[in-house]
């Protein structure tokens, strides 16, 4: 453990850190530019210099290393000095250089009052210009719908660059040309790809890069920050909801070290655009074959006329993808007072099964595990497109060792930013996998602590079942399965945010009902007379045939086109509610704005209906909602903790019948962009969905 | 002066044939084989008592350098890389060896590698220096027909040497941007710690050494390392390749002892001073990036590490730039500055930015644009850019304008005042542009 000095006091620091953060640990804070804990270590832009007692020159401390520093002869330890003269005049010659080719352009930039330049130039900087020649001009870049570039603010830290490489994945983006004319820039000028690209925007320590959809429309003094859950996969990252008035104005990630580090995807960033569009502001009753507005007693008074004296057989419930526990739970006992058997929250048609055990749908090694894995069998998924922030985690991982972890992968031949092997498309090669004679095999038995991930591309397809035995003895093949080490390495990704709440909460059909697919049958047969869609528009609705649909949802998609009543919800932004990611980890989201019009939280829409059909629930608060939930459900009360899962249902999993069909392994995500209701009535979602679809189908200059 | 017998570099002017057989002829290869015998302690020892300090510009002591280099692998290969991107302004001394006495280069790597252990060697040759590397790479490949290098050779320790050329950039010549560009990368200076020595090529510990300290490595073991330095001067021992340019009657590289004085350089070898020794002006005495001396030090100076220092200027890769009167000296250092910014590679702030705000106002100054107190702010400019880089890149910046202003700060005032008769530019901070 090296000591320092710092600043006359003695200290003790980890090994292997850099001076800056041994400062940091000693409460001093250093100004910096470039240096980014979660990036590789530039040092360029100067502004961290400190003074070494012995040093000749100014030290920069973002990457000295404390192991690196000597004590002096007498044996005092490293002496730094933070505060000194030297040190002042370094921060104020690079912020003087800095400024001189930087813009004086403050009141008209976007990045104006959260700008780390403005911030430290008001703390460390001159008060005056000594410059008095032109300042440089440079040309903006294009790159793509959601960055928007003043090159000349550009103070070339580079951190775009490195994030590019390092977390995205893709040398996207790198500096050209050197000395005062270098610049940043994607070389092809066509726009960045990577759909983490936004955190660029937060990367960018000024003006340069910044967020276009949020162009010019607010303030940060003037947003009232929210701290919440995403609700666009199933990772449940950690985002800050920026609002003014009932407007949410912009998504920002928060640092959470086991979900999200603090990067978030594209979608989950600007996807407040769909927030205010398509909105659900009032209850509609079919009239005629029309929808026409009613009042919420008009809605409830359609449901209850047509629920009287209905056979509970005859009604069925789906969830959908970004309902939260709570309605959920609302929801499956209002079905259950109905009479019905028939509750689904899969609408894909995953074949999961609480009934089999926790850990047989959840991913159990944790996202944090990632970090500890040393090989990685994918089966079919593609991280890149279910789970953007999960895969950069992967990618990270892959980076530490060099490239030299084994990663293989069965399913479709994605590009995953890291290099793997391609074993196969299909069960098959899982089967060979299981039965010893793939080739690979040797390499996953060889690591300490492999993973399996299993994605919804393989248990969506009717053999899902057989599939989801075969990666479980698949699992304990490669030795996945470690209890003396406390490592579970059998992993579902989910693609959904409701889905693991939707699991927990026992959202499947009951003994003799119906899943998803057998009410779409139903529903075409007319065996089913009313179905309740919360939320799901992910489902076949040609297939609803003559039943009475019931749409309870914040936007106007498919499920609403269909519906013959539709009371207006909640988004995730909107309401308090549980949100259980794929790792089996309850979070609660925060309300950041109301939401519009009549549209009403959802737990209270079923709650409200309940009375009307004469089977009110027992609870008239969220409070009394909860306590009913965590009593049936007490994993769901330990916000942000994971109860690892029981894995010896793995063992039990593994026993079940193993013999799926043939076929490839399909994507469960066709378009990344347009995966809910929320993004699907998004400008921005439908801009980027665009341009890659044309980027896809376009040639460019080097394929001849 | 050096006497003939002592020089090392036999054929600097390529009078003679650089090709093998007239090398060894010449003395090149003769017992390299008793030196691999003595061992790679022998070989360091020898180094460092021949007092021998790197002629790239730093001057540090090679010995010592190669002593950092680990005895023991880790499983990692070691690597010698020879810096042959002479681009320094002023300096022509390494492309002589290279296009004239190449043998001594080839053995001299040869011997340095064995000294360190190292069994891959890279030479790293300036873009712009095409026919010598063909006549490098002929020359290696003589020597690997000879089997004086290459695997199982008949010196006996396994050895490869790779040519490989820039692509012209000054900073490439900076010992780790080169191993960046080495590496296919940029040419960007690199963090450090780690040293190369630790952390250099391919993440394996490597030195960077000069030609011209590799190629009179062969002789110091020929001779001994009490010949070596018994030339020169204490610390500063051995002979020196010189390099003069400019305002003297007859331009030419001469070897010489360190400590030569540098009227003596100027008059036996550059004919002198173009219109006498009173023309003189000022003289940069180590290459473009050092600080330049007035003519009124230079009449008996010694060229060597330590008299160059005590001036605030250096010894560098001693390539002398005599200046006479005629010199307009605001301008030639405004050309080096302008030099020092076209070649910042932009990776750190006070290079990037500080190199060009002091060109401008320097080209300012040299048309008499300027007002007299951004004297002092030029001069505080470039304390700001010193110390506070990655690499030397902004200190190499620096020094010049430095020595401009300690020396000729009259001149400045005078032009100025000359030139305040015409519009000048605002000396009240405009808000926005």
């Amino acid at each position: 453990m090296p000591k320092l000095i710092i600043d006359g006091k003695e200290h003790e620091f980890p090994s292997g850190i850099t001076l800056i953060q041994a400062c940091a640990l000693a409460g001093i804070e250093i100004p910096r530019f470039c240096f980014h804990e979660r990036l590789s270590i530039a040092g360029n832009c100067r502004m961290c210099l400190v003074e070494v007692a012995g040093m000749p020159k100014p030290v920069a401390s973002c990457a000295m290393s404390v192991n690196d520093l000597r004590p002096s002869l007498d044996g005092t330890p490293p002496t730094i000095f933070t505060g000194s003269e030297t040190v002042k005049k370094a921060r104020e010659g690079v912020l003087e250089f800095l400024l001189i080719n930087h813009p004086l352009d403050c009141p008209i930039c976007d990045q104006g009052g959260e700008c780390d330049l403005q911030d430290q130039t008001m703390a460390y900087g001159f008060d005056a210009g000594r410059f008095q020649d032109n300042k440089r001009a440079v040309d903006d870049k294009y790159l793509g719908p959601l960055i928007d570039t003043y090159m000349t603010r550009c103070i070339h830290c580079t951190r775009c660059v490195r994030f590019m490489t390092e977390v995205a994945g893709v040398e996207e983006l790198g500096a050209i040309g050197r000395g005062e004319d270098m610049e940043i820039t994607t070389y092809l000028e066509r726009g960045l790809l990577s759909n983490l690209s936004g955190n660029v925007v937060d990367l960018c320590p000024v003006g340069a890069l910044t967020s276009k959809p949020y162009a010019f429309l607010a303030r940060p003094w003037e947003l009232t920050k929210t701290p919440s859950i995403d609700a666009m996969d199933a990772l449940g990252s950690a985002i800050r909801v920026d609002a003014r008035g009932r407007e949410v104005m912009r998504i920002l990630p928060r640092v959470n070290d086991a979900i999200n580090e603090e990067w978030i995807s594209d979608k989950t960033r600007h996807v407040w655009d769909g927030l205010r569009t398509q909105r659900l502001d009032r209850p509609y009753v079919r009239r005629n074959g029309r929808l026409v507005s009613a009042s919420w007693d008009e809605a409830f008074a359609a449901i209850a006329e047509r629920l009287k004296g209905l056979d509970g057989s005859r009604f069925g419930a789906i969830a959908g993808d970004l309902a939260a526990a709570e309605e959920m739970f609302a929801l499956k006992f209002l079905t259950e007072t109905l009479g019905s058997p028939n509750i689904d929250c899969r609408q894909d048609g995953a074949k999961l099964d609480p009934a089999q055990g926790r850990a047989t749908y959840l991913f159990n090694s944790t996202i944090a595990g990632i970090d500890q894995a040393d090989a990685f069998l994918l089966v079919g998924t593609d991280p890149r497109l279910e789970a953007p922030v999960l895969n950069a985690r992967i990618l990270k991982r892959s980076r530490h060792a060099h490239g030299n972890i084994p990663i293989g992968v069965i399913g479709a031949e994605a590009d995953l930013t890291y290099g793997y092997d391609y074993l196969g498309a299909g069960p098959e090669t899982l089967a060979e996998i299981v039965n010893g004679s793939h080739s690979f095999l040797p390499k996953l038995e060889a690591a300490e602590r492999p993973m399996l991930i299993l994605g919804q591309g393989a248990l969506t397809r009717t053999d899902g079942a057989a599939i989801l035995a075969l990666a479980a003895k698949a699992a304990i093949a490669i030795g996945a399965m470690k209890p003396a080490l406390s490592w579970n390495g059998f992993n579902v990704l989910h693609s959904a945010a409701a889905r693991a709440a939707g699991l927990d909460l026992g959202l499947v059909p009951a003994k003799g009902g119906l899943d998803v697919e057998a009410m779409l049958d139903a529903a075409s047969s007319g065996t089913l007379a009313v179905v309740y869609l919360l939320g799901a528009d992910e489902i076949d609705t040609d297939r609803l045939g003559s039943a009475f649909v019931i749409y309870q949802g914040s936007h106007g998609d498919s499920g609403a086109h269909r519906a013959d009543v539709i009371l207006p919800g909640a988004a995730y932004t909107e309401k308090t509610g549980t949100y259980v990611n794929t790792e089996g980890r309850p979070q609660m989201t925060a309300r950041a704005t109301f939401p519009p019009g009549e549209a009403r939280e959802d737990w209270k829409i079923v709650r409200a209906l309940s009375e009307v059909l004469g089977t009110t629930l027992p609870f008239d608060t969220m409070q009394e909602l909860r306590a009913k939930m965590f009593a049936d459900h007490p994993h769901l009360a330990l916000l942000d903790a994971i109860v690892p899962a029981d894995a010896a249902t793995i063992e039990h999993l593994a026993s079940r019948p193993s013999k799926p069909g043939k076929g490839r392994f399909e994507p469960a995500i066709a378009d990344f962009y347009l995966t809910n209701p929320i993004a699907r009535a998004s400008a921005i979602m439908a801009n980027l969905s665009a341009l890659h679809a044309s980027h896809n189908d376009r040639a460019t200059g080097t394929d001849g | 002066m050096l006497q003939d017998k002592d020089r090392i570099f036999k054929n600097l002017y390529g009078l003679h044939s650089w090709r093998l057989e007239a090398a060894r002829a010449r003395g090149a290869w003769d017992g390299t084989k008793s030196f691999i015998e003595r061992g790679h302690e022998d070989v360091i020892e020898a180094v460092k008592a021949s007092g021998l300090r790197g002629r790239g510009g730093a001057g540090f002591p090679t010995g010592l350098k190669w002593s950092f280099m680990p005895t023991k692998s880790d499983g990692r290969p070691s690597y010698l890389v020879v810096n042959a991107d002479e681009s320094e302004p002023g300096t022509c001394k390494d492309r002589d060896i290279m296009r004239h006495d190449p043998q001594l280069l080839i053995e001299g790597a040869f011997l340095a590698s064995f000294a360190m252990r190292v069994h891959v060697s890279y030479i790293y040759i300036r873009g712009e220096f095409i026919r010598e590397r063909e006549i490098l790479q002929a020359a290696i490949d003589e020597a690997y027909d000879a089997k004086l290098i290459g695997k199982n050779n008949v010196n006996g320790w396994d050895f490869d040497l790779y040519l490989h050329h820039g692509a012209g950039a000054y900073i490439c010549g900076e010992e780790t941007a080169l191993l960046e560009s080495l590496e296919g990368k940029k040419g960007q200076p690199r963090l450090k710690p780690p040293f190369p020595a630790s952390v250099g090529l391919y993440g394996a510990p490597t030195t960077v050494n000069n030609v011209e300290t590799i190629a009179v490595v062969p002789d110091i073991l020929r001779r001994g390392a009490a010949w070596f330095a018994s030339l020169g001067r204490p610390s500063s021992t051995g002979t020196k390749l010189f390099c003069l340019s400019g305002h003297v009657n007859t331009p030419c590289n001469v070897e010489e002892e360190l400590g030569i004085p540098l009227r003596e350089l100027i008059d036996r070898y550059g004919g002198g001073v173009r219109g006498g020794w009173d023309n003189l002006l000022a003289v940069i005495p180590g290459g473009s990036s050092v600080p330049c001396i007035p003519a009124s030090a230079c009449d008996d100076l010694p060229m060597d590490f330590d008299s160059l220092r005590a001036l605030k200027s250096g010894l560098g890769t001693a390539a002398v730039i005599v200046m006479d009167k005629s010199t307009d000296i605001i301008r030639a250092i405004a050309r080096l500055s302008y030099f020092y910014k076209h070649e910042s590679c932009g990776q750190c702030t006070p290079c990037r930015e500080g190199t060009g705000w002091m060109w401008r106002v320097l080209e300012r100054m040299a048309k008499g644009e300027a007002e007299k107190g951004e004297i002092d702010m030029l001069l505080n400019v470039s304390h700001q850019v010193e110390g506070h880089t990655i690499c030397g890149l902004g200190d190499a910046a620096a020094w010049p304008v430095q020595g401009l202003i300690r020396h000729f700060r009259h001149v400045i005032e005078a032009r100025i005042a000359a030139g305040a008769t015409k519009p000048i530019a605002p000396s009240v901070p405009v808000a926005a542009e």
